[in-house]
């Protein structure tokens, strides 16, 4: 499969390189006939061409720009094996209901890049071409990764089974919050309110994106606080617990140290953000998956270029460049609460987080059959804006195997953190205990949390606070196969 | 103190009603129900004491709650008993469920030791009170 056609050159071959400038789909990277091999990486873009840009063009021009294209042929093409690794755009669709936007699905050769690198292949397939002028706009919509490219790749450091086993958690969603304010607590504050969350009955607390180390609250101090806070709170209820310490910092050095320290005093979890880059993203899995540390990722900054439909990348591009690259905790939208999130897309990228294999699904956003061969499982998380009196709708649309982080709905509950924590932790067990018992929780919902509330008194409060707190807005980043931008209900 | 692992700690101690129902969940998944118990409830300890094998192949819940009951007359109010449930599906293969039946009628909790290291640090032994005493002898 892999051959390459040795016979002479013929006119054609030499017209092909003779010195000047040709479109794009005549050196090769428009190929409507060719069929992907099963080790071709394969890329599905949008594309919007400039006024008066053929789409077949622009197409062509993205696969060679994204390839082994320059804008004037070069003879030094000649020196390599130049058909094999030219990328070939194979087939070019109109986006329903887009006028004048195309998907263009183009087929890559696994030599284009090296094993195990999202550097590498973030370089190639999201390089130069975002910037090429004949596109008004340009987004990577979704890639089909084959299995010899991902078993490049180590996955998950200890991925969702494993972090279960580790926590003594079945059966039910993992609890959290986000130690709030974010800016501003003292070392010795902070703790105070990771204790008392643990305390009250979540199973993780968190430090926020930008909770480094600033002059209020130097890395260090944090630490020691808050593992003085989870340790108290494990003995206080015979329940591990664990609390996100944020690693990331300047340099590799600095995350380094942390992430030392962080083991040294016995943390089960550490956290980076999105921004340190691929590179230092896969060398902390790489640090985690030696020191028996869960890693947790918060997606800072990915909605600069995931949330506009038309240009940027697709977030589930990046889940599947994350699951790859080795975390363990990705937070990957709730659907229901304040951060954009469509229901189908959002579906999307949990399956592509969970599952072995996650069959084509254009209504979710899925381009292509994709198999992950065994790489372990990504624990997606829903953070942001969500309540107790949401869990059934959570519930159903998330699935057991998430991490409901609670936030404002723990820290904010009048009667004090640990009774905010009993809340969500109460209703959270009612709801699995009447799922499991074969109840109909998005219709009963409201009815078994009222149930639950009667036996706790920190859930009544929390029902009636935030009964009417909901965010119902219109996605922006919704599949095109379904024909309304869906809210959320 | 009240001890709160398994999945639904929080909730009012379940009925054998509840129980069954739970029970049943899991056999119509085509998981393995398995019956343990303890008297050293660590948040480590990993391997609590079986009580026979995991039930592949029963039929429904009341062959369960049979052994749960067995399980009972032998451990209660001295030992803690959770039901697991285990999935063999490629992937997973491992618990889908794990949750409390019964606990101890006295849960005397744990002590936090703290002992102060180099720097500021701190290395934490987590103690239950009851292990101090010989296994068997604890509640």
């Amino acid at each position: 499969m892999n051959a390459i056609d040795k016979t002479k050159p013929t006119e054609e071959t030499r017209s092909r390189y003779s010195a000047g400038v040709m479109e794009y789909r005549k050196m090769g990277y428009w190929q409507p006939d060719y069929e992907p091999k099963d080790t071709d990486i394969i890329a599905v873009f949008r594309i919007t061409p400039q006024d008066g840009v053929d789409e077949i063009e622009a197409s062509a021009a993205v696969a060679g720009e994204s390839s082994t294209a320059t804008w004037t042929v070069v003879w030094t093409d000649r020196l390599t094996a130049c058909d094999k690794y030219r990328a070939k755009c194979y087939r070019v669709d109109p986006v329903p209901n887009a006028p004048g936007s195309w998907f263009a699905y183009i087929a890559y050769d696994l030599d284009l890049f090296e094993p195990g690198s999202i550097a590498n292949l973030s370089a190639s397939i999201i390089g130069n071409v975002f910037g090429f002028k004949p596109l008004k706009a340009l987004r990577l919509e979704d890639m089909r990764l084959p299995v010899a490219y991902v078993k490049t790749f180590d996955g998950p450091a200890t991925g969702i089974v494993v972090e279960r086993e580790r926590l003594d958690k079945f059966g039910r969603p993992l609890l959290g919050a986000t130690v709030k304010p974010k800016l501003g607590l003292s070392g010795r504050n902070y703790g105070r309110v990771v204790y008392e969350a643990l305390k009250g009955g979540l199973d993780f607390t968190k430090d926020d994106e930008n909770i480094n180390s600033q002059p209020f609250m130097h890395w260090r101090d944090r630490f020691l606080y808050c593992m003085e806070a989870v340790n108290k709170a494990q003995a206080g209820t015979g329940e591990i617990k664990g609390t996100y310490l944020n690693v990331t910092g300047a340099t590799m050095e600095d995350m380094y140290e942390r992430a030392e320290f962080a083991k040294q005093l016995g943390s089960s979890i550490i956290m980076i953000d999105l921004i340190i880059g691929y590179t230092a993203i896969q060398s902390m899995a790489k640090w985690a998956r030696r020191n028996d540390m869960i890693l947790h990722l918060h997606r800072a900054g990915h909605s600069t270029y995931t949330r506009q439909k038309n240009h940027g990348v697709s977030f589930r591009v990046i889940t599947k460049w994350m699951r790859l690259a080795g975390v363990d905790h990705i937070h990957a939208g709730t659907v229901v609460g304040k951060l954009e999130g469509d229901p189908h897309t959002t579906k999307g990228y949990y399956d592509l987080c969970r599952e072995d294999f996650v069959p084509q699904n254009l209504a979710h956003g899925i381009f292509f059959d994709q198999d992950w061969a065994s790489t372990r499982k990504l624990m997606p998380v829903a953070s942001g804006g969500i309540h107790a009196g949401q869990m059934h709708q959570l519930i159903d649309l998330l699935g057991e195997d998430v991490v409901l982080q609670f936030g404002g709905g723990t820290i904010g509950h009048p009667m004090g953190i640990q009774a905010g924590a009993q809340a969500n932790r109460v209703a959270l067990e009612a709801m699995i205990l009447a799922r499991n018992e074969g109840r109909d929780i998005v219709h009963e919902g409201p009815e078994i949390l009222k149930e639950a509330a009667r036996h706790c008194m920190p859930l009544k409060q929390a029902l009636e606070v935030w009964k009417d707190v909901t965010f119902n807005y219109t996605s922006t980043d919704t599949p095109d196969f379904v024909p309304q931008a869906t809210a959320a209900e | 103190m009240r001890l709160t692992q398994g999945a639904f700690s929080f909730l009012p101690d379940l009925t054998d009603e509840q129980i069954t129902r739970q029970v049943q969940y899991c056999i119509d998944k085509g998981w393995a129900v398995n019956i343990e118990f303890t008297d050293d409830p660590h948040p480590r300890n990993t391997y609590w004491e079986l009580w026979g094998h995991p039930m592949f192949d029963v039929p429904d819940a009341a062959g369960v709650m049979f052994e749960l009951n067995e399980c009972r007359k032998a451990y209660k109010g001295r030992h803690y008993i959770r039901l697991s449930a285990f999935d063999a599906t490629h992937t997973w293969e491992s618990l889908r469920l794990s949750f409390l039946t019964d606990r101890p009628t006295d849960e005397p909790g744990f002590v936090l030791e703290r002992q102060e290291v180099e720097g500021r640090s701190i290395r934490y032994t987590t103690r239950a009170y009851a292990a101090n005493r010989p296994e068997g002898a604890r509640y």
